[in-house]
């Protein structure tokens, strides 16, 4: 250090610049009796933010149900953990990357990866699949493009490079994202139950070893402003830089520590994420009640001149912090070496309940754990109902007068519909040998275990129906999650969320938060899958006003045999079409709505949560017991696209007589061909099945599997579309990757 | 010790896209009379004997197969 | 009983599932890289993965880890060995294969279930097949598209094709794997030991694996 630190004492208005509130401050300076030093602030203005204290959510997060018979780990810890039999469990959790990949899509989205697969192994298991939620702008936008592109590679750059399986997930396209890219991933680990490891730090004296990458400037962001004074503008290479992901050293922390937990050599286990070091060791500290001293001084660094702050805040990835019982670091460091990964002790931990940061022989830091981690002050929000509409009213690219034919193309070549596998074939689905049911096969991916068993998971999230309801739209995004579970056969064990909003400041968006966390409390209780941990990414909305509000839901459901997991695709010639479910579809809101310009509805219907369980439960159980060919949730674009995309995942066409409801006239003919709702099913089977799945559910139905074309009966009129154009209209993304 | 750069390009013959990309995007941006864009590694290294950076460019810092190599004194 | 061994190096990914395939056929180890003994085993596996991250160029620095220097030996004696994807691309850079491997034409990384014609069977590992014979497996890599040059491609030992005008990356002569001349080593960029289950995928890649088995049983 050049000065002492507390020779030159940042002021509140470095505190605000930082982040905080000069009320905050005022309260950091309480804690401490004294004003903090340029470390302790740098410190607290990160675990005080909102990405680490949670400071305007946590409160509604404490509504969440998060008890289950099968939770095996909650939220609170790095990930959350579903028993799924003979001992093992399933860990997992999403997580945003937002803001990062705003800046710069490749790294942004490739260390989000790198992120939550650290929270994943962190717990002690091993990662075995990676999903993914992004939402941009309308692709006609070369911004959105870029995004796309830079995000996609990023995703598939890190997981196939780590050697985890990118298995599923989602893409939506919609103006409000155009300023404000999301890119949430969702990761899931395997272990063996009794061996997760949780990261409270605990023994006074053991050992705190950091091992993993050297620590540079990355991702410092706003604590720059600390900076010594001499950091002018013409130094550039001193300014923060963007985190720079390396998958291969990942790969071997990964390795590393799932080895290290093996061979029982650690006390407790955190990832360096967000506020790296700095939150890492304080919230060991605070979970185990004790205090950590940590020297910054033999933190091995990238750049040479970095100051005792900046190692403590700086975001370098793929590192990881234990504890380990003085006796054993030397094991713990031979095993470090073993896989060429750099392990160093760096501290201690103590009985003081304060985190001591030392350089050297001097001490540059002293705070109570509990101030860091515990106090920072909780918000109420201020929810208020907007009175004026939030949201443009989205431009039409559909003539009013479209027919069915032209509107069924015209939505299977949505951005928002349109097949997924020019992103996904990006991805490695294959590694690890466990996927049974691969992107676009069934609505869900499918994973096998070691038991016999699978599970199955999906993400979901349309944040435009969020926008038009932010309570019952975000039912049905549950709903849409364990709907898809239910085609594959799947029963939902847990649940990981991830909040996507606006300034929850402003009392609109604070209204949208309250009533979707209300809709993901409600829709997780009626459906017994209880959240097991999350994460929330607020502020997302710059001058043209807020992202829609966008919950991604991520959830983990099992199978008790894997050779029985649903398929979209319709599979045998003259099987019986039917849509099952408690399905009543609207057009405001929906896909088709969109395209034809209409503004989103104040509200959408309420839905009869109970009747959608049910039906998810008799359509898995028929998937369970192979009496279905196939299983589809009609989702986006409404029935008829969901019996196209059946269609196209057999590769077989199919024929509907819709006469009946033509003779309603063609205003119910358009709901129920293009309207969206929770609750309805496209499935087919054998005449016999079709006819037991009644006995337990609403049923209609449709036609029968064959052809080479789609073709409706609507009364007089009759639709076809020949496979072939059916696969044009729905291939539209494959120019975006050229 | 000696600072020595070492510019690996693929051979010529050898089909480079993303040259190719980039040879298209750049007209796109408006800069036009490009041609013959070929991407390639740079290698920066110390060394105490320059003589043995053409050895170490065959056995391993480039693949004479597919890349040519040129070591420039920085 | 055959012994296969599968060598790790950091950053393999498909070790395991080189592993857990070649146990369906036989005996299955891992190698680890730094060790230079093959421990006795009948055949190796080069698995994929991105070797010593694929930094410099794909395959080259793990060329010079210790077990390849054995595994140059082992080949040279006639051993049996086979290089998937990186595995592939490891071997080339270490000469036991002619040719090398350039980023896809469509610079991305693809992956996709494709059909494998079989070229010859006059490999230690395709004895089990028939010329003609179109395996379903699937690939996945960035840098896939096969290169030798135009003098050498009359003496090549061709031993996979990509079928049905499926070239996923622009390989000359649609080449999705290679012997050397003695039909001991192959390489290809197809992953074999992903197509060993019904349950994941098809179960076409269990006949290169069944192939070294015959191969190493004495009539």
């Amino acid at each position: 250090m050049s000065a002492s630190p507390l020779s030159a004492l940042p002021t509140v208005d470095d505190a605000v610049a930082l982040g905080l509130t000069r009320d905050e401050y005022a309260l950091v300076c309480d804690e401490l009796d004294r004003a903090p030093n340029q470390v302790e602030l740098a410190m607290f203005s990160l675990l005080w933010s909102e990405h680490c204290a949670y400071k305007h959510s946590k409160k509604l997060l404490r509504t969440l149900p998060t008890e289950g018979p099968r939770v095996v780990m909650g939220p609170g810890e790095n990930a959350g953990a579903v028993d799924v039999g003979d001992g093992l469990a399933i860990a997992f959790k999403v997580e945003s990357h937002n803001h990062p990949s705003a800046v710069e899509p490749f790294q942004g989205a490739a260390t989000g990866v790198g992120g939550i697969l650290r929270d994943i192994f962190a717990i002690g298991a091993r990662p075995i699949a990676v999903l993914d939620s992004l939402r941009f702008g309308e692709p006609s936008s070369a911004r959105s493009r870029f995004l796309l592109d830079g995000a996609v590679s990023g995703i598939g750059h890190y997981g196939n490079s780590i050697g985890v399986p990118t298995v599923g997930g989602e893409v939506y396209f919609e103006a409000p994202y155009e300023q404000n890219c999301l890119v949430n991933a969702m990761a899931l680990g395997l272990a063996e139950a009794r061996k997760m490891i949780r990261s409270a730090a605990a023994g006074v004296g053991n050992v705190l070893v950091l091992f993993g990458a050297s620590t540079g400037r990355d991702g410092i962001g706003g604590a720059s402003v600390l900076a010594s004074a001499e950091l002018g503008e013409a130094d550039e290479d001193k300014r923060p830089t963007v985190q720079v992901g390396d998958p291969f050293e990942e790969k071997k922390l990964l390795e590393c520590s799932l080895e290290l937990l093996e061979r029982g050599l650690l006390v407790s286990l955190q990832d360096l994420g967000a506020a790296g070091l700095t939150s890492s060791a304080s919230e060991m500290a605070s979970k185990g009640g004790v205090g950590v001293e940590i020297d910054v001084s033999l933190v091995p660094l990238r750049e040479p001149d970095l100051e005792p702050f900046e190692v403590m805040v700086s975001e370098s990835q793929e590192r990881m912090l234990c504890v380990v019982e003085p006796g054993r670091v030397d094991e713990v460091l031979a095993l470090c070496e073993k896989w060429d990964v750099h392990g160093t002790a760096i501290g201690s931990v103590t009985d003081t309940g304060r985190v001591v940061v030392r350089d050297g022989g001097t001490v540059v830091g002293d705070m109570p754990v509990a101030a860091l981690v515990d106090d920072c002050p909780l918000y109420d929000l201020e929810p208020a109902r907007p009175s004026a509409p939030l949201y443009a009213t989205p431009a039409g690219t559909l003539s009013a007068d479209a027919g069915p034919r032209e509107t069924l193309l015209a939505l299977l070549a949505s951005p928002n519909i349109a097949s997924r596998l020019p992103l996904f074939q990006q991805y490695d689905w294959i590694v690890q040998s466990r996927t049974v049911r691969r992107p676009e096969e069934a609505d869900a991916a499918v994973l096998r275990l070691p038991n016999g068993r699978a599970i199955a998971t999906s993400i979901d999230g349309n944040g435009r129906r969020v926008a038009c309801d932010p309570y019952w739209g975000t039912v049905g995004v549950v709903l849409e999650c364990a709907s898809n579970l239910a085609c594959a056969g799947a029963e939902p064990l847990g649940t990981t969320n991830n909040l996507n909003f606006g300034n929850p400041e402003k009392p609109h968006i604070a209204w949208q938060l309250t009533e979707a966390v209300r809709g993901i409390g409600d829709a997780c209780r009626a459906l017994d899958a209880p959240i097991v941990g999350g994460n929330v990414s607020l502020y997302n909305e710059g001058a043209e006003g807020p992202i829609y509000p966008t919950p991604v839901i991520g959830m983990v459901g099992e199978i008790p045999d894997p050779s029985r997991a649903g398929r979209l695709g319709f599979a045998s010639e003259d099987d019986v079409i039917a849509f099952a479910g408690p399905f009543r579809p609207r057009i405001p809101g929906s896909e088709v709505a969109k395209l034809r310009g209409e503004p989103l509805p104040d509200g959408l219907p309420e839905v009869d949560v109970a009747a959608v369980r049910a039906a998810q439960e008799a359509i898995r159980d028929a998937v369970r017991a192979g009496e279905l060919s196939n299983a589809h949730d009609i989702a986006e674009g409404g029935l008829l696209v969901a019996v196209a995309e059946c269609c196209l995942a057999g590769d077989t066409g199919a024929q509907l007589d819709l006469g009946r409801a033509a003779a309603a006239g063609p205003e119910l003919v358009d709901r129920l061909l293009f309207g969206e709702a929770s609750g309805g099913f496209v499935v087919s089977g054998s005449e016999e099945a079709i006819g037991r799945l009644r006995e337990r559910v609403d049923l209609h139905r449709l036609g029968r599997v064959g052809g080479d074309a789609l073709t409706v009966a609507l009364g007089g009129a009759t639709i076809e579309a020949s496979l072939a154009e059916l696969r044009e209209a729905h291939a539209a993304l494959a120019p975006l990757f050229p | 010790m000696a600072r020595v750069r070492v510019l690996v390009r693929p051979k010529e013959g050898i089909l480079d896209p993303q040259g190719q990309a980039v040879e298209q995007a750049l007209p796109a941006l408006g800069f036009s009379g490009v041609r013959n864009v070929h991407i390639g590694r740079l290698i920066e290294l110390d060394v105490e004997d320059e003589a043995q950076v053409p050895e170490m460019c065959e056995k391993l810092l480039a693949n004479t197969l597919i890349e040519d190599f040129e070591v420039v004194r920085a | 009983m055959t012994t296969f061994g599968v060598i790790r190096f950091p950053g393999s990914c498909d070790e395991v599932d080189a592993l857990h395939a070649a146990r369906r056929v036989g005996d299955a180890k891992l190698l680890w890289h730094k060790d230079r003994d093959l421990h006795g085993v009948d055949a190796v596996i080069v698995p994929g993965g991105f070797s010593y991250g694929d930094y410099l160029r794909v395959g080259a620095i793990a060329r010079f880890s210790p077990v390849m220097e054995s595994v140059a030996e082992f080949a040279r004696a006639g051993g049996l060995v086979l290089g998937i994807c990186n595995g592939f691309q490891v071997l080339c850079e270490a000469g036991l294969l002619p040719g090398a491997l350039l980023p896809n034409l469509e610079r991305r990384f693809i992956c996709r279930q494709l059909g494998i014609e079989v070229v010859s069977n006059d490999t230690a590992w395709t004895s089990a097949c028939t010329p003609g014979d179109v395996l379903s497996i699937p690939v996945k890599h960035t840098s896939g598209r096969y290169y030798v040059p135009e003098d050498q491609l009359a003496d090549l030992n061709v031993v996979f094709r990509y079928a049905h005008d499926g070239n996923p990356n622009g390989s000359t002569n649609d080449i999705a794997g290679v012997a050397n001349a003695d039909g001991n080593v192959v390489g290809l960029m197809p992953h074999p030991e992903h197509a060993v289950d019904p349950l994941t995928g098809s179960t076409d890649g269990l006949r290169l694996f069944e192939s070294a088995v015959r191969e190493r049983v004495p009539a």
